[in-house]
């Protein structure tokens, strides 16, 4: 990857990761753990690859996003308000009683969230709608989906892994945002859900396995995924509240927000925003 | 009243006429040759999609196909579609209020020998819960004929309940204009109001028939949208007969019954006698004989009525 554009997705990253703290501090609530962990994969779909503008929010012809694991809402919304789909200092109304800015995406209140999720399953299950109803009207816009590995505890997920395939839906690329922590602590010792690669190959997907937090990585994975007439998993190892060095792969910050000491911490370690 | 004809047959008759009409996508989880959608497919392969025994998924693919802007059927037994899929169905579909119209075939009891895991009683107090979403229950082949063009023209979500058992056909295809959200006075009266939804319509009016008789004077009203609810018509009526019964093939708590003790309550001094579903499962059985088991029949309802009524 170039170098000014590896610079410009490291510094978008930042940005989501502050935002996202900003938000879920303001708040008192919300789930910075998982939003830090795909910070990068935002950024990387916000800031280069996504053919989607505030602009145009309704174009029938722009690339989908939806986060099936919408308590990572924080980071979507940084990535939104970074692309000028609403101001950046609205962060702030995060979770507020009557802000547009609900505890999870709402496809009515906000230009740029494609699909209401918060239930898990169903992202991904919407994600293949979109794909199908693109690839039946013989549209050339791509849809791209984030799940969590705790959320592949979900039966619905594998429902949909088996239907995206089934109707071979080559324009549906599925972030795995594998942090492999959740509420009740690692995935591995609540409900095991690995091998995950292992299981959508079995399903009939194209899969590739990467680290999460290298845009070099997620660049090949992506493109890699345009030239496949399968579905793709991206299986992305992450770590859970990257980036904030208390947060990293603790259980404990998946739903909760930073005292004023922490959260002052976690600027200092997160730096400035650069606009 | 001669022909005898299944809802769902006028639901995937409209479904296979109407797609050379307009744009819209159906979907079926593996009941296609029963919930009628199959009818659909012949006509318009390409716009028919198989989920296959995966009512969950089924739901949160329309959502995302009618995020699209394309208006999505789906369909399968009521206690699938609506059952299994009904926290999908109020996450993905009700919430973002998108236009997915859920084709629920095989609701209530004339299931017949399926028998009670299959007898969806249930599904109108469930889905009237949910804010924004439609509920018609078509009387007839007509009226669900009628009922799908109607529910691509309503914004948002629409919950059609269809049934398996070949019902007594009411209403004239030729001249029969439906309107989502008005009930239809079918017979004026003053003793008593029946506030009948469904297949029960034509037991209502068999009831109707054989109170005359016996002097009484039944008004039999069609409620065929139970949500949002003509709340208008059912008060006056209230008000004129000051006796109301409502009939439905559903539990007596939470469907039309419910709704109907509801406006009255807050309306006007009426006596409501509600008939369905007792609070119990069905059971297996020939549909015709479970109608008369569970005292749904127009004579039973008859009886229900003269007791209710003190006569």
């Amino acid at each position: 990857m170039e170098q000014n554009l590896q610079k410009k997705l490291e510094t978008a990253a930042n940005n989501i990761r502050i935002l996202s703290i900003e938000g879920v501090y303001h708040a008192k609530s919300g789930h910075p753990g998982g939003s830090l962990s795909i910070a990068d994969i935002m950024a990387y779909l916000y800031f280069y690859k996504m053919n989607q503008s505030s602009s145009d929010p309704k174009d029938p012809d722009r690339d989908r996003f939806v986060l099936s694991k919408g308590h990572g809402a924080p980071a979507l919304y940084s990535a939104l308000a970074l692309n000028g789909y609403f101001p950046i200092e609205d962060m702030k109304l995060l979770r507020e009683k009557n802000s547009y800015l609900q505890g999870h995406p709402d496809m009515n209140k906000i230009n740029g969230v494609d699909m209401t999720t918060g239930s898990l399953g169903q992202g991904i299950s919407a994600a293949c709608g979109m794909a199908l109803a693109g690839k039946t009207k013989g549209k050339s816009y791509k849809t791209y989906c984030v799940i969590g590995d705790g959320e592949m505890q979900e039966g619905q997920v594998w429902e949909a892994a088996m239907f995206a395939a089934h109707y071979k839906l080559g324009s549906l690329t599925v972030f795995a945002d594998n942090n492999d922590l959740q509420i009740d602590g690692n995935v591995r010792d609540v409900m095991n859900v690995h091998p995950i690669g292992e299981k959508f190959k079995a399903f009939g997907w194209h899969v590739i396995e990467i680290d999460g937090h290298d845009f070099d990585a997620i660049d090949a994975a992506v493109t890699a995924a345009e030239k496949d007439e399968r579905p793709t998993a991206i299986v992305c190892k992450t770590i859970k509240g990257k980036g904030v060095s208390y947060m990293e792969n603790e259980a404990g910050w998946h739903g909760k927000a930073p005292g004023k000491e922490l959260y002052e911490q976690a600027m200092l370690e997160l730096g400035e925003l650069v606009l | 009243m001669a022909e005898k004809k299944a809802t769902r047959m006028g639901y995937g008759e409209a479904l296979a006429d109407l797609g050379s009409k307009y744009d819209f996508f159906v979907m079926d989880a593996d009941l296609s040759k029963s919930t009628m959608t199959d009818l659909f497919r012949q006509k318009h392969p390409d716009r028919f999609f198989n989920s296959g025994i995966a009512e969950a998924n089924m739901m949160s693919v329309a959502a995302g196909m009618a995020s699209t802007g394309t208006p999505v059927f789906v369909s399968s037994f009521a206690m699938f579609v609506c059952e299994r899929a009904f926290e999908q169905i109020r996450n993905s579909v009700a919430y973002p209020h998108l236009n997915v119209k859920i084709g629920a075939s095989h609701a209530g009891i004339t299931v017949g020998e399926d028998g009670a895991t299959h007898q969806c009683n249930e599904d109108i107090a469930l889905i009237r819960s949910l804010p924004g979403v439609t509920i018609i229950n078509p009387a007839d082949a007509v009226e669900a004929y009628a009922a799908v063009e109607a529910a691509l023209k309503i914004d948002g979500p629409v919950y059609l309940r269809l049934g398996r058992y070949a019902v007594p056909t009411v209403f004239d295809k030729e001249t029969y204009e439906f309107r989502p959200g008005e009930a239809v006075v079918l017979e004026d009266g003053s003793d008593v109001a029946i506030m009948a939804t469904g297949i029960m319509v034509a037991e209502a009016l068999e009831a109707r028939r054989l109170l005359k008789e016996e002097g009484i004077d039944a008004a039999v009203i069609n409620v065929h949208t139970i949500k949002p609810l003509d709340k208008d018509t059912i008060v006056k009526y209230a008000e004129k007969c000051k006796y109301v019964v409502t009939a439905e093939e559903h539990s007596i708590i939470g469907g039309l019954g419910s709704a109907v003790c509801e406006a009255v309550a807050e309306s006007c001094d009426a006596r409501v006698l509600r008939i369905g579903i007792n609070d119990e499962f069905g059971h297996s059985g020939p549909a015709g004989e479970l109608i008369n088991q569970f005292e749904l029949n127009g004579a039973a309802v008859a009886e229900k009525i003269k007791k209710f009524l003190g006569k």
